[in-house]
């Protein structure tokens, strides 16, 4: 039980990071139809500036919560302008083209943001000064750290004021009014590129967050980091229904959930000894009490791609769907 | 380019003799133009490593290693078949991937490299090294651990370090003789690499009477260790053996200690480095690791010195190794006079070389004699050799530095020896 229990909290922290980057490919998916695959690296962009500045700032005798904060608070406008950056040079000239052309200007765009990543902070892996110290609590057995406990309350107050701008605000009525129709938008006034540029940098600042939570959390950064993030995130979206801002967060912490439960499971459930009669060459092998399965825990990164692969075939629109009237 | 300018000295030089003194003849403007381009070869050596991607920096530490023997090589200015050679080292990268490994060693061996140093991770090695042995080109590899990579018969394929099966046994046995654990849990990254080592730990371990814990797996991109710590966390055990490279065991070692395990946490040559520290923070202090060979600070000073002096850096892991494979190349190669891998590889399978990594003889498989193992403990966030096991034998490493220093005296003699007993045969 302690290890179920741990193991749902190890998943909750990895599906609040899928969450918050799944956030970033929704609201632009929602607002232009765009997946953005660019958004995993300007989640690694935003972890690489914090960690500049945060080495920058270790020894310097500040509190180091705000040494972390200052490293964010740099991230963020950062992210912000690649973010704007990207719209402007690959996706904005293609609005009116097929819609595969920007799909591969995405890819470019993240092949481009991964090697000056790699020029400018080499390709080592930067080991992220560890400067908060870690406390572990114990609740039920369980271990779960005070980073942990940050990364799924942040996670939480962002959806919140995500939801909040978009239904609450002058700017989120006019996001929705483009996602619903551009054309018309535009005739009522909506200055429609100043709102999908506004979008995409908010979706990049919260890949800043993002980036920042798994740079602290992992206590790594690298310039890869964020192709398999991305990728992961952007199962996330779909699980949770792409375009619609709650179902990011569903789909995201679901996903964490269902990778963390499946890499602890996946090798007593493919335990070949737990079923003798079929494979009886085995027995001896059982009795010694080995453990012969199929699978490992390494095929935890499938788990993400089984769940995209099952929602596209059984309900393409996702869990909550793509509610189009609602998405920003 | 040089054509044109000798053309134009020597057109030049006759124009002057010739307007100097009309009557002369200019033949002597030809033959002082002969000399001035000397004969000589330009020997080709290949260096393949990760140059990108997650342990980029052991590749470019390979790579130091080996550059630096060339330089080195090239400032001695070798004759070999009465010309001067001029050896070129070509770096290329295999992006520790098998499927880059073997286009880039095929890119080599169409560019008829005499040599080959590398590759950087077993792997990558040994599909490599297949390509390698149809072109009939030696290969030395410095860090390239698992028992597969000899063991295929080939002639050409050598390595410098020591294997998984015996790093493996030395850690383990270090492990239980040390440390006593009642249960291990054992966890790799699914390459070659860890789950070879990983292996052979399990093996010794059993052998000794010890539970080990079903195998845990991860890839060696992954950074999420919770799940298969949680999992492993369940067997309670003392200890934990983990076959992978530093840039997973970092995070690895962190989220132990953030699950609130106590086990000792061991390693293999691939995260056995000060890197460990910086990634996993506090946890990695106590942490036990081993390496193939013996430590870089342990390797010649007159190493040591060189490397720091060019590269302003210090060696990180395996560069005495690629240094010593790319010194033992071109001295096979001066020894046989000549560059041609069919005529020089007699030679480097029975040379003997006192190296940075100490004295170098290769047995029939191409694997190194009497190779040592290193056990090093994190101690202030800087690993420490604590001990050397070779042989099964383990010494602590202090008295092995002093028995190396008692034994430093009569070295040069000994290597000579091997020579004579050869003659003899």
């Amino acid at each position: 039980m302690e290890t179920f229990l741990q193991q749902l909290f190890n998943g909750l922290t990895l599906g609040a990071v899928y969450a918050v980057v799944a956030l970033g490919y929704t609201m632009v998916y929602g607002i232009i139809q765009l997946i953005n695959f660019a958004h995993g690296e300007v989640v690694m962009i935003g972890a690489m500036v914090a960690f500049t500045i945060i080495t920058l700032l270790a020894n310097s005798g500040l509190p180091p919560v705000a040494i972390v904060l200052i490293g964010t608070s740099c991230a963020i406008p950062v992210c912000m302008i690649v973010g704007y950056a990207l719209e402007r040079i690959a996706y904005r000239p293609l609005r009116n083209a097929p819609r595969l052309a920007p799909l591969i200007t995405a890819i470019g765009m993240s092949i481009v943001l991964q090697h000056v990543a790699m020029m400018v902070w080499s390709r080592n892996n930067l080991a992220f000064p560890q400067i908060i110290k870690t406390e572990t609590y114990d609740i039920a057995g369980a271990s779960v750290t005070n980073i942990q406990i940050v990364i799924v309350i942040l996670c939480l107050v962002l959806m919140g004021g995500l939801l909040w701008l978009v239904h609450r605000t002058r700017l989120g009525i006019s996001m929705r009014a483009t996602a619903q129709n551009p054309r018309v938008a535009g005739l009522m006034g909506v200055n429609i590129n100043r709102e999908i540029a506004i979008t995409f940098a908010i979706g990049a600042a919260l890949g800043a967050v993002a980036g920042v939570m798994v740079g602290s959390y992992y206590g790594i950064a690298h310039y890869q980091m964020g192709a398999l993030l991305g990728l992961k995130a952007f199962c996330a979206a779909v699980l949770g229904g792409i375009g619609n801002v709650p179902g990011a967060m569903v789909g995201g912490l679901l996903l964490g959930v269902i990778e963390a439960l499946g890499a602890g499971y996946i090798g007593d459930l493919t335990d070949l000894c737990a079923v003798p009669w079929l494979f009886a060459g085995l027995a001896a092998r059982c009795a010694a009490g080995e453990h012969i399965s199929l699978f490992g825990s390494n095929y935890q990164d499938v788990f993400a791609f089984l769940v995209l692969i099952a929602v596209l075939v059984l309900r393409p629109s996702g869990l909550l769907g793509e509610r189009v009237g609602d998405r920003a | 380019m040089t054509l044109n300018g000798r053309l134009i000295i020597a057109g030049v030089s006759a124009i002057v003799l010739l307007g100097a003194c009309g009557k002369e003849e200019p033949k002597p403007a030809a033959k002082a133009a002969a000399p001035a381009a000397p004969e000589s070869i330009t020997i080709r050596i290949g260096h393949v490593g990760p140059l990108t991607g997650g342990i980029a920096h052991l590749g470019k530490d390979n790579e130091n290693g080996a550059r630096l023997a060339v330089d080195e090589a090239n400032a001695a200015g070798i004759k070999i078949d009465g010309k001067a050679a001029k050896f070129e080292l070509i770096a290329e990268d295999d992006q520790a991937d098998p499927k880059v490994g073997t286009t880039v060693a095929q890119k080599l061996v169409d560019a008829k490299v005499a040599g080959i140093v590398g590759h950087l991770n077993s792997g990558v090695t040994i599909p490599a090294s297949e390509i390698y042995n149809q072109a009939g080109i030696p290969m030395i590899s410095g860090s390239a651990t698992n028992p597969q990579v000899t063991e295929r018969g080939y002639k050409v394929t050598f390595r410098v370090v020591g294997r998984d099966d015996q790093q493996g046994p030395a850690i383990a046995q270090y492990l239980s003789a040390e440390r006593k654990p009642k249960v291990v849990g054992l966890i790799d990254d699914a390459t070659a690499y860890g789950e070879g080592i990983a292996n052979e730990v399990e093996k010794t371990l059993k052998a000794a009477g010890i539970k080990v814990l079903p195998r845990e797996k991860g890839t060696d991109k992954t950074t999420d260790w919770k799940a298969v710590l949680t999992k492993v966390r369940r067997g309670n055990p003392d200890a934990v053996f983990y076959g992978g490279m530093d840039a997973t065991g970092g995070p690895l070692l962190k989220q132990s200690r953030e699950l609130g395990m106590k086990a000792v946490f061991s390693f293999g040559d691939g995260a056995c480095t000060n890197k460990m520290s910086e990634l996993a923070g506090p946890a990695a202090e106590g942490m036990i690791c081993s390496q193939a060979g013996l430590p870089p600070q342990a390797a010649s000073k007159k190493f040591l010195d060189a490397y720091k002096a060019k590269f302003n850096v210090e060696p990180i892991l395996y560069a005495p190794f690629t240094y010593d494979a790319a010194n033992l190349l071109i001295a096979a190669m001066t020894k046989a006079n000549s560059a041609d891998p069919a005529k020089y590889l007699p030679e480097l399978a029975s040379i003997s070389h006192a190296g940075a990594t100490g004295k170098i003889k290769f047995d029939e498989k191409g694997d190194r004699k009497d190779a040592e193992i290193t056990i090093f403990t994190m101690k202030g966030g800087k690993i420490e050799p604590t001990a050397v096991l070779q042989g099964g034998k383990s010494t602590k490493f202090d008295d092995f530095i002093k028995a190396a220093a008692a034994a430093a005296a009569p070295a040069a003699p000994a290597a000579a020896e091997p020579a004579k007993d050869e003659a003899k045969k």
